[in-house]
């Protein structure tokens, strides 16, 4: 429904929007016992590095090729040759997954040739997977690193396999926090079905304290799972930017594919279940009906705080689509939506326009609103205007739990709605005895009419 | 990269106030900070990340970063490098630069982006920071700042220090050459006195600038400007009147220093604002210098006598901690930038350095260790986060104090830790922030979570893989945090108190 409006300004000021190996970098993390690395100057991994760290607080796997003035010039082959022998040695991954970045890219790297020569020079990278994303930074965001990353592990590493009817492959999107995807996981596994999570940080980045260090990952999706995912019987593809992926195993597969633009809302959550108990045969469990039950109660509860608020909202264009078509269900008005990059899911989302920008925009369009919705960068302006900010999506790195946090199933869908209607509850003024005084004109009506004194002289309308 | 930044590179390296550099062989200067960097193996920032370090805590100016979205995109806004007045510092800009841009050149966009800066906030100058992709498709910010400072008569600042010229440490100097350049000397003071002076290499995280200036402004000594932390665009650009040049502890912008003394005759010595006698020997120099400078000699007297309250009063309290934190035992990881003046600190609250990372160090730095720490000194030069974690997961240290990026490696062996870099909430300068310190230590050491965090599952879980669980978590001597740890394993196990098996 929204008309995209591409904000044409030379300078993008208080950036929402960050970069595709970023993304990608997201998506590998995803993997058990594997080591993203992105092509490019240390600079890209160290502050991608930071980022993870502070919105996840944990230890995050990332190396870079360590590329300099002179070999971006001739050419990054012995970079990445190098990059892939020591990480081989130092931490022996089961994958290596490299994505580029806008230096090697600008240069022109032919990565996947390299990979080949490498191959050949190299039999003892045999028994390391090498998954190869070409993400520069100047086209698209954070969310488009990812869809390419996805599309990149299933291209390289599914084959078609005898089809079992009893296994699933989902595939989330970057939006969806390790909780998510551990919610979606039990939702599937509930009507007895097996899943395969591709890429699953929920595995990696769940925040568990392991018994042992580790250089890479630990958790994730497993090689043998990805390989395995040759096998299902249906992909459900959760938020537009998995679609490709989605069509990918089709292709390679046969698997037919599900679209859930969103999993938060009460209606997409029918049509999960439907799905799922169409598929298994099997009808929803109890569990779930009690749960869409409270959910009902919960928007009941809510609406009476979030009906007719006018609403702010920045974030990467699943996410945004997400959190606003449910804060429209719940009587919210989006006044301004901001999106990072070109999406499908544009198209579907409740606001008149959405603006491809960055926070200022964001900043002027809340002027009037009455809450805030972005991640953590958006907290100065929140600050500036005096306003309430929910925070979402990443990176959200002034709170602690975000991967416990969850926003989908009716579960998550509820919690989220407690969570504006309890912020805008605080926004609720406190009155005053005071606080509706009457007008002079209204003082002056009301005071008695002259009502004689000893004096005989009339109380003068002061 | 251009002839000029190539020249400017060489440049920095022959930086004669830098004894690393000194030290090395005529070749090996030349190859300088650019040392050839392990792929696949190396961490740490490129040199756009060390230039806007290095001048981004100027609050009141724009700093623009030219590139695709990944140099701003995924920084900004992560510092905590505090101002007391102006915020437009910490708004991010970018030009953000598209695939139309990489082929046709970024440099009118880069162009208007300032046009618009200025239309739109009216700062006293932008700083435009070069980076990879631009360097590398050949934009001349350099022509571009100065087409933009003439078209708008302001100071339009180019940075030219992208990310694969070499490591942040590098990218620091280079932002130093930007305001050595196009910055200071361009503005007279209003007034001068013969107390003023620079602080060079203090960016004021979470304020820590201010934890020492009430000290200099009960001595009538006028920061006139500090570099770059709380710093005002004016101020840097009239830094040639000061009369004494401090360096604190990093050398990062040595240059400046350097610079500023070959150019306007100002001395300058390097100082740090960690540890309390290393506190106290900075005032001593700064007063010294001014004095020679032509100060008033009483200055003398009056700094004495200041250190000698402000220290006692240190001293007097950290002192209740001594008794709690004596013999317990610091893993040091810093970027091994003066760790020395930060182990005199700790070891001033009684405890005891197993181990102090040496990684950035100099030479003399190490001796300072040395005499500090004794010739058993353990010195480690490249610790991988697995022998760290080792070390104390075998609680052959009770805490470890490191930058943010190693945290996990303490926490998931559950043992605390505590934030001593840039990213840090508590200020840790001046005698307070030494006084912080040591209670910010106290308080890590002393939660009773640790007591929680290493307690085996009842069904005899990963705990056991934990040395620490087995060295430290039982011999608590405080009884309290014994029967605390009984009564949350009856909880746990459902039973009371009193049945718990020992
Ligand atoms: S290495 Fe280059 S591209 Fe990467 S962040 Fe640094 S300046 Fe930007």
């Amino acid at each position: 429904m929204a008309h995209v409006v591409d904000i044409k300004k030379a300078c993008a000021v208080n950036p929402l929007k960050m970069s595709q190996p970023l993304g990608a970098s997201l998506a590998f993390l995803g993997l058990d016992a594997c080591m993203p690395v992105m092509h490019g100057s240390q600079g890209c991994t160290s502050f991608g590095l930071v980022l993870l760290v502070r919105h996840f607080k944990e230890a995050i796997p990332l190396q870079t090729t360590a590329m300099n003035e002179v070999t971006s010039i001739l050419g990054g082959y012995d970079n990445i040759e190098a990059a892939l022998l020591n990480i081989r040695k130092r931490a022996a991954p089961h994958i290596i997954a490299i994505c580029s970045t806008g230096l090697t890219e600008t240069k022109g790297d032919d990565v996947e040739g390299y990979l080949v020569t490498i191959r050949k020079r190299h039999p003892e990278l045999a028994d390391t997977e090498i998954v190869y994303a070409s993400t520069p930074d100047y086209v698209g965001g954070f969310e488009d690193g990812y869809r390419v990353a996805v599309t990149a592990i299933v291209r390289t590493l599914v084959k078609p396999l005898p089809r079992q009817t009893d296994q699933v492959t989902l595939l989330p999107g970057s939006h969806l926090s390790p909780a998510d995807i551990t919610e979606l996981r039990e939702i599937i596994e509930a009507f007895g079905l097996s899943v395969i999570v591709l890429p699953d940080v929920s595995g990696s980045l769940d925040g568990h304290i392991p018994p042992d260090w580790r250089g890479t990952t630990l958790g994730g999706t497993s090689l043998q799972d990805i390989r395995a995912a040759g096998a299902s019987a249906l992909t459900l593809a959760v938020g537009e930017q998995t679609r490709e992926a989605a069509l990918a195993l089709q292709d390679i597969a046969g698997t037919p594919f599900e679209m859930f633009d969103r999993l938060t809302g009460l209606e997409v959550n029918d049509r999960f279940l439907q799905c799922l108990s169409q598929l298994s045969g099997r009808p929803v469990p109890a569990k779930y009906r009690r749960q869409r039950s409270q959910l009902l109660d919960a928007m009941l509860d809510g609406h009476f705080y979030t009906g007719g608020i006018k609403v702010a909202m920045a974030a990467e264009p699943d996410l945004l689509l997400a959190v606003g078509s449910l804060l429209h269900e719940m009587g919210a008005e989006l006044r301004c939506c901001v999106s990072t990059t070109k999406s499908a899911s544009h198209a579907l989302l409740p606001a008149p326009t959405v603006i491809l920008g960055d926070l200022e925009d964001l900043e002027r369009g809340a002027a009037d609103c009455d809450l805030i919705v972005t991640h953590s960068h958006g907290r100065q302006a929140a600050e500036r205007l005096d306003k309430p900010l929910l925070r979402i999506g990443f990176p959200v790195f002034d709170r602690v739990g975000n991967a416990h946090r969850c926003l989908v199933g009716y579960r998550g869908t509820m919690a989220l709605i407690f969570e504006v209607a309890n912020l805008m509850i605080d926004q609720i003024k406190h009155h005053h005895a005071d606080d509706w005084p009457l007008s002079p004109e209204a003082l002056r009506a009301a005071a008695p009419v002259a009502t004689p004194t000893p004096t005989g002289l009339a109380v003068a309308s002061a | 990269m251009s002839t000029l930044l190539k020249a400017r590179i060489a440049d920095v390296f022959e930086e004669p106030g830098c004894d690393k550099n000194q030290g090395k062989s005529e070749k090996e200067r030349k190859k300088g900070c650019t040392a050839q960097l392990a792929p696949g193996a190396a961490a740490g920032g490129c040199a756009f990340d060390g230039a806007k370090i290095a001048l981004q805590p100027i609050a009141d100016v724009a700093h623009l970063v030219h590139g695709p979205i990944a140099c701003e995109g995924n920084s900004w806004d992560n510092r905590h490098s505090a101002s007391s007045g102006p915020q437009i510092y910490r708004t991010g800009f970018t030009t953000d630069i598209n695939e139309l841009d990489v082929i046709y050149g970024g440099e009118k966009r880069l162009f208007k982006s300032i046009r618009e800066i200025l239309e739109k906030y009216d700062p006293p100058a932008v700083f435009v920071y070069q980076t990879c992709v631009t360097a590398l498709i050949g934009d001349d910010i350099e022509a571009v700042c100065q087409r933009a400072s003439e078209k708008f008569g302001k100071p339009i600042i180019p940075v030219n220090a992208p990310g694969f010229a070499g490591i942040k440490n590098l990218g620091n100097k280079l932002g130093a050459e930007a305001l050595l350049d196009y910055v200071i000397g361009t503005v007279e003071p209003e007034f001068t006195t013969p107390y003023d002076i620079n602080i060079i290499g203090e960016y004021n995280l979470v304020g820590e600038l201010w934890q020492v200036k009430p000290l200099l402004d009960a001595l009538g000594i006028r920061i006139l400007c500090c570099m770059a932390g709380d710093g005002r665009y004016k101020e840097i650009a009239s830094a040639h009147r000061a009369k004494v040049n401090m360096m604190v502890c990093s050398k990062s912008m040595i240059n400046i220093a350097t610079k500023m003394e070959k150019r306007w005759g100002i001395p300058y010595f390097e100082g740090s604002f960690y540890g309390i006698g290393d506190m106290s020997d900075s005032l001593r120099q700064i007063a010294r210098l001014l004095v020679q400078q032509g100060a008033p000699d009483e200055l003398l007297g009056r700094t004495e006598r200041l250190i000698a309250v402000e220290e006692a009063r240190a001293y007097q309290r950290i002192e209740q901690y001594k008794q709690r934190l004596s013999g317990k035992r610091v893993l040091l990881i810093t970027g091994g930038v003066k760790s020395w003046s930060v182990v005199a600190a700790l070891q001033e609250a009684g405890l005891e350095i197993v181990g102090t990372s040496v990684k950035k160090s100099t030479k003399e730095d190490k001796q300072k260790i040395k005499e500090i720490m004794g010739d058993d000194a353990h010195m480690i030069d490249n610790m991988t986060p697995r022998e760290m974690y080792n070390m104390l997961r075998d609680a052959r240290a009770d805490i470890m104090l490191s930058g943010g990026r190693s945290q996990f490696v303490a926490l998931k062996a559950r043992m605390p830790w505590l934030d001593i870099n840039q990213e840090r909430y508590h200020p840790y300068a001046g005698y307070e922030g030494m006084v912080e310190l040591v209670s910010q230590i106290d308080r890590a050491l002393s939660n009773p979570v640790w007591q929680q965090v290493r307690m085996p599952a009842p069904w005899g879980d990963d705990g056991e893989t934990l040395g620490a669980v087995a060295t430290s978590a039982p011999q608590a001597t405080d009884q309290q945090a014994t029967r605390f740890l009984s009564e949350v394993a009856a909880h746990a196990l459902g039973l009371v108190p009193e049945e718990v098996p020992a």
